[in-house]
């Protein structure tokens, strides 16, 4: 076993930031280390937290690391922030509001930022989801802003996923619908301090039970809960909730290894497929000017574009194409 | 198609004065050149900002102190680093520090400290200049 892998295993704080950061900038070395983690994963429990900006899912992880590490477990936290698109940089402030758990060695929290790479952000959150499993948390808690598909996507990877909204936020209620309504384990009403938590509520309800046919029969169905996590309320029952989630898995899906179900694997091994042939394939194009070559040919009308397909995946495949390649001899 | 290297920058406001005014500016302008800039906040140790900054593999620390406890402060963050066997991480400094302050600072590892007079792009400029992600 490289030393790395051996490090981040005993639990060393330094090789196990330093091999997010390797996985975060998509160094393809990591991958060697990964599949020595691998082995060492599947024992920590993952929750998922996503919300709209400023809902208060900070200040609940906050509020969740200080009971968890009552009862002596240990936690890792994935905070994601979204990647500014003009200047590809971010500012990552989650950490501000668990300041407090800085100096506890049982807490290990890292921010990271959506980047915007294809695929990227599922990817190196659930590579960087294995590592802090393979150094031995208990739980995984991943915050993200519910907003764009992959933030979503990341949270739908979690043992549990947990929804976050605020009081009075109905037009939201109604975007949370279109999208996300169905992966909430758990829907919160944060800061249920302010007016309007009652609507909010009843709102959750409407939608929730009309999909009542998914949970018939013994399936599970999302509890709704008044929180106000900057005063700690309501976040104990929260965090009930969360166990009586994780027994439901345990007594309905092979336990804990509910993230290695066969559909799950499925689509993740079918995305990191997608993202491997892009990164050797159209990288390798790019950089040979093959790619560029074939724009042009199309631009100038020399070239279809189904064709000019055809011209660079298959032999970057090695597979040749069944009838005569067209329009090879521009390329 | 990710493999590419971001600086990662960790903005800190140690000490006991209750403005992050600058430290929030600052970290604007970062992420404007492209930086990721872990901010963690206010009345920060030496101890927690080290601790964070490890932990979340950033290639510089700047701090920033307007009460006038970095004499103390920014060399005990350079020595907590040094113990950790940590010395790769570039240590900078900002806010109305006192030209004899600067030299002092530097001679114990300070980088750089950067004073009311500069601009935000002298500053970013440097770090650009300085700061290599790993
Ligand atoms: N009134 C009230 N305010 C709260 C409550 N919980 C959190 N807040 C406040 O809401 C603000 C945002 O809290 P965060 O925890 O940073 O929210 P977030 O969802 O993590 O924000 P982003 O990560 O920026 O999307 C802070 O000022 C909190 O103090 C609550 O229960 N009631
Ligand atoms: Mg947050």
């Amino acid at each position: 076993m490289s030393s790395v892998a051996e490090k981040v295993i005993a639990g060393d704080i330094r090789a196990v930031a330093r091999l997010i950061r390797d996985i975060d900038d998509g160094m393809p070395e990591v991958r060697e280390i990964l599949k020595e983690l691998y082995p060492s994963t599947g024992k920590a429990y993952v929750i998922g937290i996503t919300g709209a900006p400023g809902v208060g899912k900070s200040t609940l992880v906050d509020q969740m690391l200080n009971h968890i590490r009552k009862d002596d477990k240990t936690v890792g936290v994935l905070a994601v922030d979204p990647t500014s698109p003009f200047s590809g940089g971010a500012i990552l402030g989650d950490r501000v509001r668990m300041q407090r758990h800085s100096m506890d060695e049982g807490v290990f929290i890292r921010s990271m930022a959506t980047r915007g790479h294809f695929g990227g952000l599922t990817q190196s959150t659930r590579s960087a989801i294995d590592v802090l499993d393979a150094m031995g948390k208990d739980y995984i808690i991943v915050e993200t802003v519910g907003v764009g598909q992959d933030e979503v996507d990341v949270v739908k990877s979690a043992h549990t996923t947990v929804i976050v909204v605020i009081p009075g936020m109905g037009d939201d209620i109604q975007a949370i619908k279109a999208g996300i309504l169905e992966t909430g384990d758990i829907f919160l009403i944060n800061k249920a301090d302010r007016e309007g938590s009652d609507k909010t509520m009843s709102d959750l309800r409407l939608m929730i039970d009309m999909d009542k046919k998914k949970y018939e029969g013994g399936k599970w169905k999302p509890p709704i809960l008044k929180v106000q996590a900057v005063f700690d309320a309501g976040v104990m029952e929260f965090l009930e909730e969360i166990e009586k989630h994780r027994q439901y898995l345990i007594e309905t899906s092979d336990g804990l290894q509910f993230r290695r179900k066969r559909n799950r694997v499925q689509d993740e091994l079918t995305e990191m497929v997608k993202n491997r042939l892009i990164e050797e394939v159209l990288e390798n194009l790019t950089e040979t000017g093959e790619f560029d070559r074939a724009v042009d040919s199309i631009v100038e009308g020399k070239l279809d574009p189904y064709s000019a397909c055809d011209n660079l995946v298959l032999p970057a495949l090695g597979v040749s194409s069944g009838g005569p390649v067209k329009g090879s001899e521009v390329l | 198609m990710g493999n590419k290297r971001h600086i990662r920058v960790m903005v800190a406001k140690p000490g006991l004065d209750g403005h992050d005014r600058g430290a929030r500016i600052i970290a604007r302008a970062y992420r404007d050149a492209g930086f990721e800039v872990v901010y963690s906040g206010l009345h920060q140790t030496p101890e927690e900002i080290v601790e964070a900054a490890i932990q979340e593999d950033v290639d510089m620390i700047g701090l920033s102190s307007l009460a006038g406890a970095h004499n103390y402060l920014f060399p005990r963050t350079v020595e907590l680093l040094r113990e950790k066997g940590v010395d790769d991480i570039v240590v900078c400094g900002g806010g109305i520090i006192p030209d004899e302050d600067i030299l002092a600072l530097k001679e114990v590892g300070i980088k750089e400290i950067f004073t009311p007079g500069t601009t935000l792009d002298e500053v970013v400029k440097w770090v650009e200049e300085n700061v290599k992600p790993r």
